[in-house]
């Protein structure tokens, strides 16, 4: 899922210091389940905004409702049922989120209230760990199903940098040498010979680095 | 300027039983601030971040909250899940520039009923030491 984290409060309370009336929109995908921008979120976060623009003695009538998505338009349109009854959008979103908004509606104002930060899943309760950067070209059937590119801390594609230690990044010690592990996990399957292959020199074009990405499916499109 | 907080309790139902039998005139006859409302809950763990915040934006100047101990809590999480909402508020309260002691978590013994009018009462003076909630605005 995508992971992001809600923005300090009084940030965003400046964003809609001129708005008198505040939609905090939630979105039931993936920023649910990470607990940032679900209706929980946007419950806590009305009452901030509420909070913070009572200690600036700004006027304002703060309201939430939540979306199934805010990244596919026919959830987006649901919008409309409020329309004139809020200055500025404050999505809680990921970035997809806020964009697809901005993308739809020319005359909403809309700012964000999370900063999307990765693609992660749960590694305990109240503990998110980045497993996947959407590269565009994954090479996980050569490593054991355990991504070099976003779980390395310098994206090594060859191997480790030999400076771990006790199966732990010599970058952030709390996380697992990820090529200890896909050693460990090859070697386990009798799988070794996988690690001697040389990965050719990495054309970073699909992973974003070419401009925005783009998907189309023929078989899908009308 | 004298000033006189609106001070919001809220508490376990099992912590404050025996407080509560007292009723409000007997609790006061023990000290408890006349100026404090109970709340009570049927567990600490009942308790909501939202409903502390809410407390605030219906112009609570200090909110306090008790619960058992933590390792005694008669649904076993409860006062521990009650402890840790009260950090997310007193992080919230920072983020927004106000004194995170405008609400406070105490674990107390059930039944033990000079404690509650104690805290009660220390948690009134150091509300009313802090001043009126910033988020009172034109309420104050």
């Amino acid at each position: 899922m995508i992971i992001a984290e809600r923005k300090p409060v009084n940030e965003i309370v400046e964003m809609v210091r001129d708005a008198e009336r505040v939609l905090v929109l939630g979105c039931r995908g993936c920023v649910s389940v990470c607990s940032a921008g679900g209706e929980r979120e946007v419950e806590l976060l009305c009452s901030l905004i509420r909070l913070g623009k009572q200690k600036a003695g700004q006027p304002g009538e703060v309201w939430g409702a939540t979306l199934v998505r805010q990244c596919d338009k026919e959830y987006v349109d649901e919008i409309d049922q409020w329309q004139g009854e809020y200055d500025a959008i404050v999505s809680m979103a990921c970035g997809v989120g806020v964009n697809f908004i901005a993308n739809l509606r020319p005359l909403d104002l809309v700012y964000p209230a999370v900063n999307t930060t990765f693609f992660g899943g749960s590694a305990e309760q109240g503990v998110w760990s980045e497993q996947c950067a959407g590269c565009g070209d994954c090479v996980l059937h050569l490593t054991g199903g355990l991504c070099p590119v976003a779980r390395c801390a310098k994206s090594l594609m060859n191997g480790p940098c030999g400076g771990s230690v006790d199966g732990r990044c010599e970058i952030h010690p709390e996380v697992l040498c990820v090529w200890q592990a896909i050693h460990d996990r090859l070697s386990r399957f009798e799988r070794q010979e996988d690690l001697a292959r040389v990965a050719p020199i990495r054309d970073w074009r699909p992973a974003g680095h070419g401009g925005p990405r783009r998907t189309v499916r023929d078989d899908l499109t009308v | 300027m004298s000033f006189t907080p609106n001070l919001q309790v809220f508490c376990c139902h099992y912590t404050s039983q025996q407080a509560c039998a007292e009723g409000r005139e007997g609790l006061r006859a023990d000290g408890f601030p006349a100026n404090a409302t109970i709340n009570r809950l049927v567990c600490g763990g009942k308790l909501q971040v939202s409903v502390l915040l809410e407390a605030f934006e219906k112009g609570a100047d200090g909110v306090c909250v008790i619960a058992c101990p933590p390792d005694q809590c008669h649904n076993l999480m409860g006062s521990q899940r009650a402890a840790r909402r009260v950090l997310a508020v007193q992080k919230a309260l920072a983020e927004l520039g106000t004194e995170v002691g405008r609400i406070e978590m105490f674990h107390l013994e059930r039944g033990f009923h000079p404690e509650f009018v104690r805290v009660t009462r220390e948690m009134n003076e150091k509300i009313t030491e802090l001043g009126p909630s910033p988020f009172r605005g034109e309420q104050s």
